[in-house]
């Protein structure tokens, strides 16, 4: 058997996968080995294959995603610091058959943006949230974020969180899964194959639900690595967030159709 | 037996050589290069091609999206 | 002959939205305009037009909520007085960065800070002087009857969709709880989705087939490209000072002096003028209706004509005087004269002051 050269299984009739078209051409600005590429990849692979490219109207943050529409191939939005939430509510409002997405950091949706969020969430308006967590604040220099972890060293915590002074780590989704006007709140990652598998299942669900006009957000939570914020490369931040951050941000579905997962 | 055979091709420039992909391959296939691509970077390639199965793992996992993946069956 | 009404400011503001075909009213409580919002959830516009009404968490997520839906091409309004309108100015930077039309109602009260629930009209250089950061205007409206706040609906979205710009409808706590009479307009219906996508190719709604994507922001990283962009809206609003100056005059022909007033201040110095000119005091009134654009060439040429003294009457500490002052430029006399913190002066006041102030002296 003649063997195969590289150029024999290099054939388009062979094509296994490649960078969603709905991804444009630019080259992303975020850190090398940073998951807020993978986060984005992964939204626009769900929006085309339920075609609906034509139909999605996302809405950016401020944050090292504030660029998000420079990379996402559809209708985009900014939004003000922390105010997604509010601009995503009068687009789905107003035009109730799009598909209407949020896209934001942890400053965003837990600092400046929390009011917002709550209620938001407590409204049920029918729109995807998505909450990359990184516990820092990247775009601006890697200061503490209200998800930063205890005694972690950030520019604004350089001796460490200091609980007492500083407050605990704030856990937004655990916390919106509480209200009704929640119908489906997950936590996953995007740094290895099956994470980011089970990530897109989580966001391909939140979509179906905002299809079928279930009652209420579906939020994602995607804690991901900030390798620059964390001074690590970027495969050492991922074991970091292996071991430090997915204890306190546990993986998994929270709240399903409406109803708060129980814990074994 | 059916087996398959897979390939990648890494968008050398497009490549940030952050290495997530490596550990992500079932096969070591991927290596970052001693190269370095037109912005500094060590890119990512294929050191053992023959090992590749085309189970894009890497290329699901790479945040910049640049690896593109081919499989035959043999 | 439209349909004539008895109503409250804040109620004929609310009637005129629904009737102005308004998409969406985000809005959030506030004395002395609550009324707005309370009229519109009870009126159920949704069933009489499809008209969204939401009460938000707060005047930021309202001023972000109109940022979203009037992105996408729909006909947004809000409402709110000083306080929150000072909330909401970080989102009209926002608006106006990003060329997005919509309609926002200040109905002043007095300040600053909390202030207390009374009628003033020291939000002035909030509402013309920016109010928020960087280089932009709102197209600025006054009205000084119920009549108007309802007119005035229309003709704030009409501008805001001229020009891809927020219009501000700047009222005071007296006209948004006084009642008259109101001819109430005919309905303009709302436009249907596909008519907005079609008028409005720049509306974020949903990427076109075949055609390229939308993002509607108000960043741009490259300097230059920003500066450029800042060219163009300053173009837009040199148009706009060219073309969309209102005022009104009422007994200037052949007057000495001059009153400039807006909105309350406007009705009051009218009876002042009435008191004036029984004493043998040739006075008449300059009544700015856009106060941004403010009536410039007007003034201008009342000091060519020979004006002795032009005294600016506000509810304020004196914010409309410095535009009157800039226009004058020291050719003839200036001054400001208004009770402030939410106590109206009454027409006797404003007469005291005239004869004191500008015309002796």
């Amino acid at each position: 058997m003649a063997e195969l050269t590289i150029q024999d299984i290099i054939k388009p009739e062979n094509l296994v996968y490649k960078k969603t078209d709905l991804m444009t051409e630019k080259t992303l600005s975020y850190c090398p080995g940073c998951g807020h590429g993978t986060a984005h990849r992964i939204i626009m692979e769900v929006i085309e294959e339920m075609d609906k490219q034509e139909d999605t109207i996302g809405v950016a943050p401020v944050g090292c995603s504030v660029l998000a529409y420079e990379f996402m191939n559809i209708d985009m939005q900014e939004a003000a610091h922390g105010r997604a939430p509010a601009v995503a509510t009068a687009i789905k409002r107003l035009w109730p058959d799009k598909l209407v997405f949020t896209y934001q950091g942890d400053g965003d949706l837990a600092a400046i943006g929390t009011a917002e969020t709550i209620h938001a969430c407590n409204r049920g308006e029918h729109i995807v949230m998505v909450f990359v967590n990184n516990g820092i604040y990247g775009m601006t220099g890697g200061q503490m974020a209200p998800t930063t972890l205890p005694g972690m060293k950030t520019s604004t915590s350089p001796y460490g969180r200091d609980v007492h002074s500083m407050g605990n780590p704030l856990k937004m989704t655990e916390l919106v899964a509480q209200l009704p006007g929640t119908y489906f709140v997950a936590r996953h990652a995007v740094h290895t194959p099956r994470a980011v598998r089970k990530a897109k299942k989580a966001i391909r669900q939140a979509f179906d639900n905002q299809m079928n006009k279930m009652p209420g957000v579906s939020f994602i939570e995607i804690v991901s690595n900030c390798n620059s914020g964390w001074k690590m490369t970027p495969l050492d931040a991922n074991n970091w967030m292996e071991e430090n951050m997915f204890p306190y941000y546990e993986m998994g579905d929270i709240k399903v159709d409406g109803k708060l997962v129980s814990k074994q | 037996m059916a087996k398959v055979r897979g390939a990648i091709v890494v968008d050398v420039e497009g490549c940030k050589g952050c290495g997530v992909c490596i550990p992500a391959c079932p096969t070591n296939v991927i290596a970052l290069a001693k190269e370095v691509n037109g912005k500094g970077y060590q890119y990512a390639f294929m050191e053992n091609p023959e090992a590749c199965t085309g189970c894009s793992n890497c290329s699901i996992v790479c945040p910049d999206g640049v690896i593109t993946v081919y499989r035959v069956k043999v | 002959m439209g349909e004539l009404k008895l109503m409250k400011g804040n109620e004929a503001l609310a009637e005129a939205a629904i009737r102005a075909g308004c998409d969406g009213y985000f809005g959030y409580p506030i004395t002395p305009q609550s009324e707005v919002i309370e009229y519109l959830m009870a009126e159920k516009p949704f069933d009489r037009t499809g008209m969204v009404v939401l009460q938000a968490e707060s005047e930021v997520a309202s001023i972000n909520m109109l940022y979203g839906g009037g992105a996408t091409g729909k006909k947004v309004m809000t409402s709110s007085s000083s306080p929150g309108i000072s909330l909401m100015q970080e989102g009209l930077s926002y608006i106006a960065g990003a060329e997005i039309p919509c309609v926002v109602a200040n109905i002043v009260r007095g300040g600053p800070g909390l202030g207390d629930i009374q009628p003033a009209q020291s939000d002035y250089f909030q509402s013309v002087k920016g109010g928020g950061h960087g280089d932009y205007r709102l197209i600025v409206l006054a009205p000084s009857s119920v009549q108007e706040m309802s007119d005035f609906v229309p003709l704030a979205f009409d501008l805001s969709f001229k020009y891809r710009n927020p219009a501000l409808i700047v009222s005071d706590g007296l006209i948004g709880q006084m009642m008259e009479k109101v001819e109430l307009f005919e309905p303009i219906p709302r436009l249907t989705d596909d008519e907005i996508k079609e008028k409005y190719p720049w509306a974020t709604n949903g990427k076109p087939k075949g055609k390229p994507r939308r993002v509607m922001t108000s960043l741009d990283l490259d300097p230059n490209k920003q500066e450029k962009h800042n060219f163009h809206l300053q173009k837009k609003y040199k148009e706009i000072e060219e073309k969309e100056v209102r005022y009104e005059m009422i007994s200037c022909e052949d007057a000495d002096y001059i009153i400039v007033a807006y909105g309350s201040s406007a009705r009051i110095a009218q009876k002042s003028i009435q008191l004036a000119r029984n004493e043998g005091i040739k006075v008449g009134l300059l009544r700015p209706i856009t106060l941004w654009p403010f009536p410039k060439k007007q003034i201008s040429e009342f000091v060519e004509k020979g004006i002795k003294g032009f005294l600016s009457v506000e509810m304020s500490a004196g914010q409309m005087v410095e535009d009157v002052n800039l226009v004058v430029g020291g050719r003839s006399k200036v001054e400001h004269f208004g009770r402030y913190g939410g106590v109206i002066h009454s027409p006797e006041e404003v007469l005291d002051a005239l004869k004191k102030q500008i015309v002796g002296g």
